[in-house]
């Protein structure tokens, strides 16, 4: 797909988390001291209130947790349909992202799919895209 | 009669249209006129202000005027005023209102939400919305996935409604199906055409499961309702409402880190602050930017297990306006136009006054739930008439 896209303005917060995909690795953020996963990044755990986070990678892979396939062409050269999607991150409890689901027909997507990740660089960005396995 | 509860004691809306070249302080204006002379009060009795989302420069269709540009404007001598995004939903405004007015911050506080996206994007050039080249805060998690919509990230809760539930596009029609037909009976109804089960379902998909006609239309209209605090009834002469509880609850912001939307939690909330149950409740008039948040409404606030919305609204005999529990009896957003919240508690008022005309329910409604927002936001009134 080969939309335009919009992209994340890099700040302190988010620069790892964007720019994560450069090594082919996923990053979120975790405390260092309890382990929980914190995601948006913020420079605090909101579990055990430790300043001590750092980002850790993850496996890369997910599960679909819901999804839906957009129609409407939200920007004139938008190319549709796409699916877009929210997976539960592997080894990150309790994290989710708002993704695109790519290289499958639509309609080939459903809830409990297994994905991994496939970083899309645009720019100074590597958003993260999954697709099916297996 | 003396008492501690605040009261809706004036409702007022303008015209409601697309492109309107009308101020939008001149139809904040013909709101508030209407809602003076409906509740006898003059403007020299107003000491509060109260507004959803504030003034928005950066996005003046959404918000085209704030609370302390009405104080300015009208020189107004106010004890107390609120206006904000960072609330939970719309109707926090009036929640917040009736909090000010019980603590006795002041008596009579005009509520009021105007809304002019439809102008605004007929007319970028006096109304713009300033756009950084990079998306950042909430936007940065969907945007460059091109979930920009609201629609895109309310669609994915109804997929899995479908997907876990079985809920079917036929029973999540008969929301829309009701407003648009509740819409035909409202003079001020922004879509006053009928629209079948038929072309509902063979309307463009714009996110799945959602279609067209599940997405309510920008619009250009205000609304108003004056909250009053309970010893100053005797100064008004309209028929009061009581807002007998309200609630709202933020868990996470994040539209895709929850299970669930706030109206889940929000509508739980709202019976600990009451001993009025669901099966009290004679009309609900429930947010429907996307139908399916209405959905969520019913499910959240009890009337339905959580999972069986589509079931309850199943062929649509149940929220009829003659049904045991009619929903948006106005026509909702997606009938009478995107009044973004407010008008739902502006029904609720006519329909418990018993003003609603060629839409009023039957038998003397006394107990009303009005309900405002989608995925993190939401703020619900339980309103009543003793």
């Amino acid at each position: 797909m080969s939309s335009p896209r919009s992209l994340p303005r890099l700040d302190p917060d988010n620069r790892f988390f964007w720019t994560s995909g450069e090594d082919g690795k996923l990053r979120f953020l975790q405390c260092q001291d309890c382990t929980t996963f914190l995601h948006p990044p913020r420079p605090i755990c909101f579990n055990c209130l430790s300043e001590n986070v750092a980002p850790s990678v993850v496996p890369g892979t997910g599960v679909v947790d819901t999804f839906t396939i957009n129609h409407q062409k939200w920007s004139p050269a938008m190319e549709v349909p796409f699916v877009i999607a929210r997976v539960a991150i592997d080894g990150a409890p309790g994290v989710f992202l708002t993704t695109n689901i790519i290289d499958c027909p639509v309609n080939e997507v459903e809830i409990g799919d297994k994905v991994e990740v496939s970083f899309l660089h645009q720019d100074d960005v590597w958003l993260p895209l999954f697709r099916k396995v297996g | 009669m003396a008492s501690k509860d605040a009261y809706i004691t004036g409702i007022g809306q303008s015209q409601v249209g697309q492109k309107l070249t009308r101020h939008p302080l001149l139809l904040t204006m013909d709101a508030i006129r209407e809602a003076l002379d409906d509740s006898g009060l003059s403007l020299a009795d107003i000491d509060g202000i109260s507004t959803y989302p504030g003034k928005m420069s950066g996005y003046l269709g959404f918000s085209p005027l704030g609370a302390e540009d009405l104080i300015d404007a009208l020189h107004l001598k106010v004890r107390w005023y609120n206006g904000g995004m960072e609330t939970s939903a719309q109707l926090g405004a009036v929640a917040t209102a009736a909090a000010a007015v019980k603590a006795g911050l002041a008596r009579h506080v005009i509520c009021f939400r105007t809304v002019y996206e439809a102008a605004a994007m007929a007319r970028p050039q006096d109304y713009p919305m300033s756009r950084g080249a990079r998306v950042e805060a909430g936007s940065q998690w969907t945007a460059p996935f091109n979930a920009t919509s609201a629609v895109t990230w309310v669609a994915q809760y109804a997929m899995r409604h479908v997907k876990k539930y079985g809920m079917t596009r036929e029973q999540l029609a008969q929301i829309s199906l009701t407003d648009r037909k509740n819409a035909l009976l409202n003079p001020r109804a922004l879509v006053r055409e009928p629209l079948t089960l038929e072309q509902y379902m063979e309307a463009r998909l714009i996110a799945e499961p959602m279609c067209l006609f599940d997405c309510d239309r920008f619009s250009d209209a205000s609304t108003v309702l004056i909250v009053s605090a309970g010893d100053a009834l005797g100064e008004v002469k309209a028929t009061p409402i009581r807002i007998a509880a309200s609630a709202y609850r933020s868990e996470r912001h994040s539209w895709d880190q929850t299970e669930f939307m706030a109206s889940y939690p929000t509508g739980a909330e709202l019976w600990k602050h009451t001993d009025y149950k669901p099966k009290d409740v004679d009309t609900v008039q429930l947010y429907d930017g996307f139908a399916f948040l209405a959905l969520t409404w019913l499910e959240g606030l009890g009337f339905c297990g959580v999972g069986e919305g589509g079931k309850f609204i199943e062929g649509g005999h149940r929220i009829a306006l003659d049904g045991e529990l009619p929903l948006n009896t106005f026509g909702g957003q997606i009938g009478a136009g995107r009044l973004h919240g407010f008008g739902f508690a502006h029904e609720s008022v006519v329909q418990l006054r018993g003003q609603g005309g060629a839409r009023q329910i039957k038998g003397a409604p006394k107990v009303a739930v009005a309900a405002s927002g989608g995925g993190p936001l939401a703020s619900v009134l339980l309103l009543a008439r003793d």
